[in-house]
Order: C-alpha cells, then structure tokens, then sequence
C-alpha cells in the first residue's frame, strides 16, 4: 500500500459523500420532467441539510443517549458502506477489507439504529415506522443476500471489487441468470430506499409512512445527518448496482488517466441509473403497506431463480 | 468461462424466460391474464423451436415450431378468451394457499425437477440437454397451478402450459418427438380444448357455477 492508494481511497470516500445529496436532487429533477413539472434544482439537498445545520436542536424529555447517539451511527455506518464499494477503483485499501456479506451487515447496523432511536421516544409514530422498517428490512436482507451468492457462485468470490472486475474481463453474453439477479436487485434498491411502489418519500402522510416516520422526532443537525445517510444509502445502493451489473470501464490500476475516464462513466452510469429510478417511480403506483411483502417475495423469487438458473443452465 | 454460440445462448436465455412464465401464471389471479401468459409461453416456446430448427437443420422441428404459433399462440387463446367472454368468468377465486406460499412450494418443485433432471441431463447428448430441468420444472410448476385453482378455466389453462413444458422436455432431449406423434399431441390437445369448451357449459348449467368443488356432490352417498 503505498500513500498515492489512500489518497484515491479518501478522494473517493469524500467524493461519494459530496455526491449522494447532488444525486438525490438529480432524481427528483428528473422525476419532476417526467411529471410535467418545472424541476427544483439540483443543489436543493444540499440547501436543506445546509438550514438544518443552522438550527437549535430540539430534543425530547425521554429521550436517551441512544436517540442522540443514533445519526452519527448511521451516518458513520453509510460512510464505512461508501468506503467498502468499488466506485472508481478496484484496488483500493478499503473496497479490500470487506465483502459484499460484512457491507450487508453494514446496511443492517444502520437499520438497527435507526429503528432504535425511532422506538426510543416512545411516541406512536417512530413505533409504527420503526415496525413497518423492521418488516421491510428482514424480508429484503435475504433477498439481497441471495443476489449476493448467485455472484459468489458465478465468480467464485463475495467481494465486490473482484466481482467487478471478472464481469468486466468477460466477453459479453446473454445472461439469463444476472438478467434476473438485476430485476431483483433493483426491486431491493426501491424497497430499501424507501422509494414509490413500497414508500412515497414525498409525503407525511402518516398511514402509509415508513421512512418519514422514523424520523419525525429529529431536528437540526440530527435531521440533517440522518437525511444526508438516507442520500448516501440511495447512492450506494446505485453504486453497487452499477460495481456489479455494469462494470465496465472500471479502474483497475491506479493511472491517473484510467482513474479519470472511470469517474466519467461512473457519473454517466448514475445519471442514467438516476433517470431510470425516476422513471420507475414515475410509471408505478404506491403499494398497500400491507402489499409490500407480496413486493419483496416477487424480489426474492427473482433471485432465487437467478440462482437457480445459473445452476442449472451453467449461463 | 468459455463462451457458447449465440443461438445457445439465446435458447438459454427463452429457457429461463419460460421458467419465469411459470411462475408468473402460478401467481396470477385474474384469468384473462392467466390466458395472455399462456399465449406468450407459445410464442417463447415457437421462437425456441424454431431456433433448434436452424441449428439442427431438421425440417420437421420447422413444422412444430409453425404448429406451436399457429396452434398455442393464436388459436387456443382466441378460444379461451371467447370462451371466458360467453362464460363471463374473469376472476378465479382466491387460491386453495396463498400466494407467497404456492411461490415457496415452486421454488422447492424447482430444486426436485432439477434434482430430477440431472441423470437425464448426463445421458442426453443434445447441444440443449440443460433445458431438460427447466421443461421438468414448468411441467410440474403447471401441475402445481392446476392443484392449487378450484375453477375449471384455470385448470385448463395449467393443463395447456404442462402440455407446453412436454413438448420443450421433448425438444431438448431429444430435438422433437417424430413427426407423427407431435402431430398426434397437437390434435389430441386440440380436441381437448373443444371438448372441453362444450363441457364447461354443461358444469355450468348443472351447477350454476364452474367451481369444481361442487362435484363432489357427485360422490354416492354412503
């Protein structure tokens, strides 16, 4: 390891940590084109965390350490995840040191927290969020750890940096069991994030809220870092997409030219994963709460069939 | 990883589609849907055929990929979808097990065809031996369907996509049954379909209704 490796490895952990509001503020933009609409601008994210910043935090009387400790966990927890996915390059300090299981378990610890905290004031709302993130949670983990090991299982390997890079060495070939794999993913990304068919993150409606109500007892910088984890989450979840179906053009050495045409095509790849996550949440409708397991089972399916597949067919 | 011709890939590719298929009619719930998939199953399956066709070069297989589309992607659904006009039956009634489970048991059918298909698989020496689990699997997914619909329409509809899985199982082992047979098969099923289109009218005017839990009623008393 030399220093020029941590240097990348930090500029692309601040990078992913800059990014995710801007890529956040793309998606609404493009779901308000889609929906006729004139589009808020891009840096509106960034100003919202910004007046956060700027406000006294309000806290309840109940309130335990927990629920102050909660945001920077999360936060914590997303920059750590932000660290392990191969973004730019494969062979970086972090993206080595764990795999794609220990980054799920990542996303768990945040989840945990955030329910947590939620629980902590003891007000209807946070319980019914926290519960209705708890049911998500445990039915989206398995399917994403499924999607997980129909990859070990093609590339013999769980780390996502390797996984990008033996998809990216390959010829292209049709690929019925990754086809599936990626439907699958993408049902995990909208139902995790908590984005239209299973949650709408525009509203406060409070008989279908998920991710709103665990947050409704934060203010100030506790709202802001926790708003800022949910961008970072979103963005990571693009960019292990992006590590594992569409690889390619990813660096695998550490030129500074290679390095460069990597960060292009990565931000060409989020700002089309960006449009097509608009579009989605533009041409479907909100789901019952209560439709959302039958959502998540379909996602599994998915998965296993991609699983199943590529036993079967060796494709 | 070695890299197969194209046309494998592709017929890969419609294997795992159909596989899909099957689960898609296992959850479906309104029939007219049910019969679109169907349709769509054909089609996926004469595309198949008509591929193998090409590759072995069989004139025979161009005849049963011409049959499978004229026959089970424009004939039969035409019929059903007149036939659930004139019933007017579009809805099946909730499923004897829920959806996430019927989902549950597919997926354990799945690993038992596959499981099933293997010693075929070895012995077969056809380009497309792998499919061969995939045609198990749709055959009992559709078997599944049948188990789990009380309405004779839906039945049907599961007994048509088996029909559809027996002929991709033959395609893959074997490249085709003869000639002869497959001609049989497809009149056989045919006349089914038209036998059957009289006798749901006779369930329905019997009965009033086309559920089959009512022939039970047809057991003699002890």
């Amino acid at each position: 390891m030399n220093v020029f490796d941590w240097i990348v490895q930090l500029a692309g952990i601040a990078l992913a940590v800059a990014a995710a509001p801007v890529f956040v503020g793309w998606v609404n933009q493009c779901r308000a084109w889609l929906q006729n609409k004139s589009a808020p601008s891009l840096l509106l994210p960034y100003r919202g965390i910004r007046k956060l910043f700027h406000k006294d935090a309000v806290i309840a009387d109940n309130a335990s350490r927990l629920f102050r400790l909660a945001p920077y966990v999360v936060f914590g927890a997303m920059v750590s995840a932000a660290a392990v996915i191969p973004t730019i390059a494969t062979r970086m300090p972090f993206t080595q040191a764990a795999d794609a299981i220990a980054l799920v378990g990542l996303l768990a610890t945040a989840r945990l927290f955030l329910s947590l905290a939620a629980m902590d004031v003891g007000t209807a709302f946070g319980t019914l969020g926290a519960r209705r993130e708890m049911m998500i949670g445990f039915l989206a983990e398995p399917a994403l750890l499924v999607v997980i090991f129909v990859f070990s299982l093609q590339f013999s390997t769980t780390a996502l940096p390797m996984i990008a890079e033996r998809l990216s060495a390959q010829a292209f070939a049709l690929n019925p069991s990754l086809a599936f794999t990626a439907v699958a993913f993408t049902m995990i990304l909208l139902a995790e994030n908590a984005r239209i068919p299973v949650d709408n993150p525009a509203t406060h409606l409070e008989l279908t809220m998920i991710h709103e109500a665990l947050l409704l007892e934060y203010s100030a910088r506790h709202l802001a870092l926790m708003e800022w984890a949910a961008a970072l989450k979103l963005f990571n979840y693009a960019c292990i997409g992006i590590a594992v179906f569409i690889p390619w053009g990813i660096a695998t050495s550490h030129e500074p030219l290679e390095l460069a045409v990597s960060a292009l095509l990565l931000g060409v790849k989020l700002l089309a994963a960006g449009l097509g996550l608009a579009l989605i949440e533009t041409v479907s409708a909100k789901l019952r709460v209560f439709r959302a397991p039958e959502f998540l089972a379909t996602a599994f399916l998915f998965a296993v069939l991609g699983l199943l597949v590529r036993l079967l067919l060796g494709a | 990883m070695h890299a197969l011709p194209w046309d494998l890939q592709l017929q890969n590719t419609l294997a795992a589609l159909l596989l899909l298929l099957s689960f898609a009619m296992l959850s479906q719930r309104r029939i007219v849907a049910l019969v679109d998939l169907l349709a769509l199953q054909g089609a996926l399956l004469g595309i198949a055929t008509l591929l193998l066709a090409w590759r072995t070069g069989s004139r025979h297989l161009y005849f049963s990929a011409a049959l499978t589309l004229g026959l089970k992607v424009i004939f039969l659904p035409w019929l059903l979808h007149r036939l659930i006009r004139r019933l007017g039956v579009y809805w099946d009634t909730e499923p004897l097990l829920n959806i996430a489970g019927t989902m549950l048991v597919g997926v354990l059918v799945v690993i038992f065809a596959f499981g099933l298909a293997q010693p075929i698989s070895a012995l077969a020496s056809t380009a497309t031996r792998n499919s061969i689990g995939i045609a198990v699997a749709v055959i009992l997914i559709a078997f599944l369907t049948m188990i789990t619909r009380r309405k004779a329409m839906s039945q049907v509809v599961g007994f048509l996509s088996m029909e559809n899985g027996l002929f991709f199982g033959a395609m893959s082992a074997t490249y085709g049954m003869p000639m002869i047979v497959e001609l049989g098969v497809a009149l056989d099923v045919l006349v089914a379909m038209l036998v059957l289109g009289v006798f749901f009218f006779q369930i329905r005017e019997q009965f009033d209704s086309l559920d089959l839990k009512h022939f039970e009623s047809l057991k003699e008393d002890q």
